[in-house]
């Protein structure tokens, strides 16, 4: 199995002594993707409950001009000097991120609208990749984001989570649960650690 | 020194020890409530741990299949045998990309292999992000525990460091407004640095893809503004496939803060566009662990920090006394199993009562392998001279006995009738802390063979 052209020695060493010291084989567990796995009722209702219980928001809306029109009364988006949107039709942009060649220039963004794929209802988090954002530091360097999710678009749990998406088809793909949060100073939760102070969901029924 | 010695200090201060106490048993409660959420929690467990156990039997493929995956994603893939080959080969590539300054994410293996001052002697400015990493840092002493490096210190000592090191207003102990001048202080260190070192929580053989996870984001944005990213991972991180993710992601979070899941949990396939990615695999006497029918099970540790949350033992003395980069109950494997002579004391500061083995998410027997251990390290030569002679002493007694009743005998005597001076001396380790009880008149053999015989 070992191909000697592409492993260099320091590998193959390596793996020789693991080899030996390798016990005996066990089988591996099959992973249902439902059956013994948790699931609810409302996937919507525990999603926005989850959401909240991490410190961010979830909101339930129409529509793009339902998403816009929610958006506009955040007092974060409201306030934000320097903002970017890059889902189509919620929101606006003072710049293009697209055109931002170093992602160090990103440092002074207040807001970021950013499109998510999915939410997981267990936990709160949201799928997120490298797909239509330029620099995947727009997910943690803005003071504020709100992630756009298709509202159908909620799994119960990780593991449909993993059914559906192939996370080796982008670089970057992360599942993000809430605004960034510490509790390293005894033990007090506090919000906006090193990434956004605020994270908002926004689950639009008709997407287009 | 003996964790006993370094603990007696610890316990000296009593309301801090009290606190340290509270304060964790707090993160327990959290994690109780969490994994009560799942019915399905003792499945995960069982899955997570058969799932861990089949990868050990099969490491070198899955290593081997993860590198070939990883390197056809365009990442640089590494294998250091120990932690000099480890620093190595991490200085190598940071000199080759001229790196003056680094931000780093936790990472216990780097801790364990000691990059920080063999970079730092080499002219590098390593900065640690994580807010209670940053503050043992800045203190210039270790991580008390792996998932809470800072629980060990009281927020008014944070407010004095960071009034000496950050500027902050003197006598400032509010955690929020601490956490503001720590965010303020970190961003500029990320938008200065010229790489960022990350670990890996969990690698993924099928794709040659890892998983860091954080709650602060300080390992995304360390990645995602320097052009190279180096990520170092312990060989036993690996998961075959993607979907075992789930399985650990939904185990790791509940087990280690009573969270749901971490904020952020990042998949890496492959370097940025214009950036480096390297991943180092480390051996460091993981190899000789998997060796071990014994101990074997000890390298399942997804590093989720509720055993040391749990340990009575942990609890009461602090991650210091163990003088060990992973502390408590999976440390005092771990540790005595590379190094016996120097962690010889570890696997003794364990009272047996096994609520560690309870509350593993990957079902480690820990009480188990730490009573073993303990006769492994009595068969090295590696316990001190006084717990041998003890021991010795004991398993005298224990085997005979007509000897064993002899010295019950005395023993119950000796504490009626023995005047203080005598009985609290130090040699007795008992009476250092407490009264010794009133010695009874009749032993338990002597009540119970009296009882009624038809009872």
């Amino acid at each position: 199995m070992t191909d000697d052209s592409i492993l260099p020695d320091s590998a193959r060493h390596f793996l020789e002594r693991l080899r030996s010291a390798q016990p005996p084989a066990t089988p591996l567990p099959e992973l249902p993707v439902t059956g013994p796995w948790l699931t609810f009722d409302n996937a919507a209702e525990r999603f926005q409950a989850m959401t909240e219980a991490v410190g961010g928001r979830c909101l339930f809306v129409a529509d793009a001009a339902a998403a816009e029109a929610a958006l506009e009364e955040l007092p974060a988006w409201s306030r934000a000097a320097t903002r970017c949107s890059l889902v189509a039709n919620i929101g606006s942009s003072t710049f293009d991120p697209a055109a931002v060649d170093d992602p160090h220039e990103l440092q002074h963004t207040d807001f970021a609208v950013l499109p998510g794929e999915f939410g997981v209802a267990e936990n709160g988090a949201v799928w997120v990749t490298d797909e239509q954002v330029p620099h995947r530091a727009l997910f943690f360097l803005p003071q504020h984001i709100a992630l756009v999710i298709p509202a159908e678009q909620i799994v119960h749990n990780l593991h449909e989570a993993y059914d559906r998406l192939r996370p080796q088809d982008h670089r970057f793909g992360a599942f993000i649960s809430g605004p960034s949060k510490t509790a390293d100073i005894e033990q007090s939760l506090v919000i906006g650690a090193h990434g956004a102070r605020s994270l908002t969901v926004l689950a639009v029924q008709n997407r287009f | 020194m003996d964790h006993s010695v370094l603990a007696r200090r610890f316990v000296s201060d009593r309301d801090r020890a009290a606190w340290h106490d509270r304060a964790l048993w707090f993160v327990r409660e959290k994690r109780d409530r969490q994994a009560d959420d799942i019915p399905e929690w003792e499945r995960l467990r069982e899955t997570a741990s058969a799932i861990k156990q089949h990868t050990m039997s099969r490491l070198a493929d899955y290593l081997e299949a993860f590198a070939r995956h990883a390197q056809a994603r365009g990442v640089q893939v590494h294998w250091a045998r120990d932690a000099a080959a480890h620093n190595r080969i991490v200085h190598t590539i940071l000199k080759r990309h001229d790196v003056r300054r680094i931000v780093k994410s936790k990472s216990m293996l780097t801790e364990e292999c000691g990059l920080n001052p063999y970079l730092e002697e080499r002219g590098i400015v390593v900065t640690d992000t994580d807010l209670g990493e940053r503050i043992v840092q800045l203190r210039q002493e270790a991580p008390s525990h792996i998932v809470l490096p800072a629980i060990h210190i009281r927020k008014e000592e944070v407010g004095d460091l960071f009034h000496r090191h950050l500027g902050t207003e003197a006598g400032e102990s509010d955690p929020a407004r601490l956490t503001e001048a720590a965010r303020r202080h970190l961003r500029q260190e990320f938008l200065s640095a010229d790489a960022g070192i990350t670990g890996v929580n969990f690698a993924v053989a099928e794709t040659g893809g890892f998983v860091v996870c954080t709650n602060e984001g300080n390992a995304d944005l360390g990645t995602s503004l320097p052009n190279l990213h180096i990520a170092c991972m312990g060989m036993e991180k690996l998961v075959p496939r993607t979907q075992d993710l789930a399985v650990f992601l939904r185990l790791l979070a509940r087990s280690a803060t009573g969270q749901p899941i971490t904020t952020y949990s990042t998949h890496f396939h492959g370097p940025r566009p214009g950036a480096e990615l390297h991943v180092v695999i480390v051996d460091n006497g993981r190899s000789r662990i998997l060796q071990s029918e014994s101990f074997r099970r000890s390298l399942n540790c997804i590093r989720c920090g509720a055993c040391m949350n749990t340990c009575p033992v942990f609890r009461r003395s602090g991650g210091h006394s163990y003088e060990s980069t992973v502390p408590g109950p999976i440390g005092s494997i771990l540790a005595p199993a590379r190094s016996p002579h120097r962690h010889h004391s570890l696997p003794f500061a364990c009272s047996l009562c096994g609520s560690c083995t309870d509350i593993c998410p990957v079902k480690i027997d820990l009480h188990h392998e730490l009573y073993t251990m303990r006769s492994v390290l009595d068969q090295q030569g590696a316990l001190s001279r006084r717990k041998k002679l003890a021991m010795t002493i004991t398993s005298h007694i224990l085997q005979r006995p007509w000897l064993y009743r002899t010295a019950g005998r005395l023993l119950r005597l000796g504490l009626r009738r023995l005047p203080r001076f005598l009985l609290y001396t130090p040699l007795n380790a008992w009476g250092r802390q407490r009264e010794m009880p009133p010695g009874p008149r009749r032993a338990f053999r002597d009540l119970y063979r009296r009882q009624p015989k038809d009872r």
